[in-house]
């Protein structure tokens, strides 16, 4: 045990003899270690960044949306209903046992109005589920109520944008709002709080917007407006008829989803030949990100380990250059009854010694990424703040998030470079002839 | 560990060490040099052997048979009851920190080590941990080279004839079956050479056993016995008189340069 200890503080006494050159081979391991933490941290922030946003759109929930199908599958005469329909809704909502709750919802466009302030925005009809499905939160008032849905109530909850630009200062709850294409009256009962885009759902469909919503009763939206809705777009009338764009199905458990999926799937086979609904399981998506994620993540490790090999080499070359150097001292060892193993562990603690001090300072400022990016990110704002502005979010706010095993990992790796790149420096040292190396200069 | 003969030929007891028929050849490329082509001597415990010759004569070969530093081709060496020509590398690294105590002409002193961690160095090597008792004794050996107020110097900070004085007390520490010295005064002036002389004429007189290799005549004279080598063979072994070995001393110290 002593033989080690002494070697240790040998080793650590050989590489005071040269203190610039030891700090600067440090150095190499010290940015390896480093850059493997803080390469996957940022990774990790940026892909927990991506999954918080799938994760809003619930892992337990499938979608199912109507999507308008393609022009030639439509009938040319006359308007072809298509999407879903209220009766697969009580269908999937009555006879999958794994749902737990569902949520149909109609949107339209349409313009709101109030005084003379007027607003596109988007009509959802839904249920009271929509409130908890979307995460929503209220600034004032309540949501739709089942009683609202029950007796047709032309109540109406504004989106805090919607509120904003209706009206201004004054207080929405109790005033009506005005759709002038119905020509009809909804009276505000609860205002929203503003909410942040979720992450798009389907290639057919925008990332979805709370902004510019009006939510009513689905069944007052049913029995005032029908299925069928009429627009004027460049001078010729268009119509759609559908039911619904879209149920959500939330599910006992997130176990089941996938099952689940697929029951919904093949109830709603009918609709393959229209091609006009699309099943989304967020789920699925979830799974997609993490997949990213990782590869992501791989990928980041492999350029911090390219940098951490140039560290290894690092080490390698300046002690194949101090074996040269202290060829006297290995052949004064030797004659004074140094074994090989002897010579090969002094010069493996040294190459260790090297590394870890890398190894545990690399780690130590590793850890300081959180702070470290936030601090460059202020920095940035402050001097460059046109730039800074011009960069795509996830540099304005992605949130490094230190991954553990990176930790002992890079602990780990750092003490193998030290021993891998060691090994042919010491091999070196403990091959050479005793007599020769006494006689060098 | 060291492997050992259960029936030595013949006595070693009283022997520091015994040289039989020793020979050495070294391939260099396709030529063969015949370094050592059959040496034979004693060196009884409590001898002070200078050993002599010019330079192809088979002297340095010699000089790293005796400390264990190679293997001869063919022949014995005996240290102890053990032949170092039937060793391994790790036991004769084995006996190199147990039993010879190394001198050299550039004293060969670690410069990242203090005077009595230098000391310490054959004992690190013997793989127990270092007791107290041998750290006074290392202790006591610098004193006794008179290095006392110096423990904690570093090679950098002493004269050569210190740092030769340093090297003596660590070729004593392991408590050796002889000294060897390879030209130890080579690099020192007259006085320092006369103070390492008389530092190995007081450690023979305690009792320790020294083998010197030099080619100076004046270096030569102060050891008991002279053994020649020439062309790999043994020229002559005499004894020097205690005559001559004072003469030599007297010489030295009368021819001293005066110190300004």
């Amino acid at each position: 045990m002593n033989i080690w200890l002494g070697t240790i503080q040998l080793g650590v006494k050989s590489l005071w003899l040269h203190p610039m050159r030891s700090i600067l081979t440090v150095l190499g391991i010290f940015i390896g270690v480093a850059s493997v933490i803080w390469l996957l941290a940022i990774s990790k922030g940026i892909g927990d960044e991506a999954q918080r946003q799938i994760e809003s759109l619930g892992a337990d929930t499938i979608m199912i949306r109507t999507i308008k199908p393609p022009s030639e599958k439509m009938s040319a005469q006359g308007l072809t209903p298509y999407g879903l329909t209220r009766e697969e809704f009580d269908l999937l909502s009555t006879s999958i046992p794994t749902v737990k709750s569902s949520l149909p919802i109609r949107e339209l466009r349409r313009q709101f109005q109030f005084k003379d302030r007027k607003l596109d925005g988007r009509l959802v009809g839904c249920t009271p589920e929509y409130f908890e499905v979307n995460r929503l939160e209220m600034q004032d008032g309540h949501f739709i109520t089942d009683a609202d849905c029950f007796r047709r109530e032309t109540h109406c909850v504004l989106s805090a944008k919607v509120a904003e630009r209706l009206f201004l200062h004054e207080d929405p709850i109790g005033q009506r709002i005005y759709m002038p294409e119905n020509q009809d009256f909804y009276m505000v009962v609860g205002v929203l709080k503003p909410k942040g885009a979720t992450a798009a759902v389907g290639g057919s469909m925008a990332a979805q917007d709370f902004t510019n919503d009006v939510y009513i009763p689905i069944q007052t939206l049913h029995q005032r407006i029908g299925d069928m809705v009429m627009s004027v777009r460049s001078g010729s009338r268009e119509g759609e008829v559908i039911e619904l764009n879209q149920i959500t199905l939330r599910v006992n458990e997130v176990a089941d989803v996938k099952r689940t999926a697929e029951l919904v799937e093949s109830a709603l086979s009918s609709h393959s030949k229209m091609e006009d609904i699309a099943v989304v399981v967020p789920l699925e998506l979830l799974e997609q990100a993490r997949t990213t994620r990782a590869m992501f993540m791989v990928f980041m490790g492999m350029i911090a380990a390219i940098s951490l090999l140039v560290g290894g080499i690092g080490i390698m070359n300046i002690m194949l250059a101090t074996v040269t150097e202290r060829t006297r001292e290995i052949g004064i060892r030797r004659a004074l009854g140094a074994k090989r193993k002897d010579i090969i562990r002094q010069f493996l603690i040294e190459t260790s010694v090297l590394s870890l001090a890398g190894g545990i300072t690399g780690i130590l400022f590793g850890l300081l990424c959180g702070p470290a990016v936030r601090g460059a990110r202020w920095l940035a704002m402050e001097w460059f703040p046109e730039q800074m502005a011009g960069l795509p979010d996830v540099v304005r706010t992605v949130e490094p998030s230190i991954v553990p095993e990176s930790i002992p990992g890079a602990f780990l790796i750092s003490l193998i470079v030290g021993v891998v790149f060691g090994i042919y420096p010491a091999m070196r040292a403990a091959k050479m002839n005793p007599i020769e190396a006494l006689r060098h200069e | 560990m060291t492997q050992s003969t259960i029936n030595p030929p013949f006595v070693t007891k009283g022997y520091a060490c015994r040289v039989v028929d020793m020979k050495k050849e070294y391939v260099l490329k396709s030529e063969t040099v015949r370094a050592l082509r059959g040496v034979t001597f004693d060196v009884p415990e409590g001898d002070y052997v200078a050993i002599m010759g010019p330079s192809g004569s088979g002297k340095s070969t010699l000089l790293n048979m005796l400390g264990c530093l190679d293997k001869p081709t063919s022949g014995s060496l005996w240290l102890g009851d053990d032949d170092v020509a039937q060793m391994n590398d790790d036991q004769l690294a084995d006996i190199r920190s147990k039993r010879i105590g190394f001198v050299f002409q550039a004293y060969n002193l670690i410069q990242q080590l203090t005077v009595v961690e230098n000391i310490q160095v054959p004992l690190f090597y013997q793989g127990r941990s270092l007791s107290k008792e041998q750290h006074a004794k290392t202790i006591e050996l610098a004193k006794l080279v008179g290095l006392g107020q110096r423990l904690d110097h570093r090679p950098t900070q002493l004269s050569g004839g210190q740092q030769q004085r340093v090297a003596i007390a660590r070729s004593l520490v392991n408590n050796p079956y002889f000294i060897l010295a390879d030209e130890p005064t080579g690099n020192l002036d007259s006085r320092t050479t006369e103070e390492i002389l008389q530092l190995f004429e007081k450690l023979n007189d305690e009792g320790r056993t020294i083998i010197l290799v030099t080619h100076e005549d004046e270096v030569s004279k102060r050891a008991k016995r002279v053994v020649r080598l020439k062309d790999g063979r043994l020229q002559w072994d005499r004894t020097n008189s205690q005559e001559v070995r004072e003469a030599a001393a007297k010489y030295a110290i009368e021819n001293m340069p005066v110190e300004e």
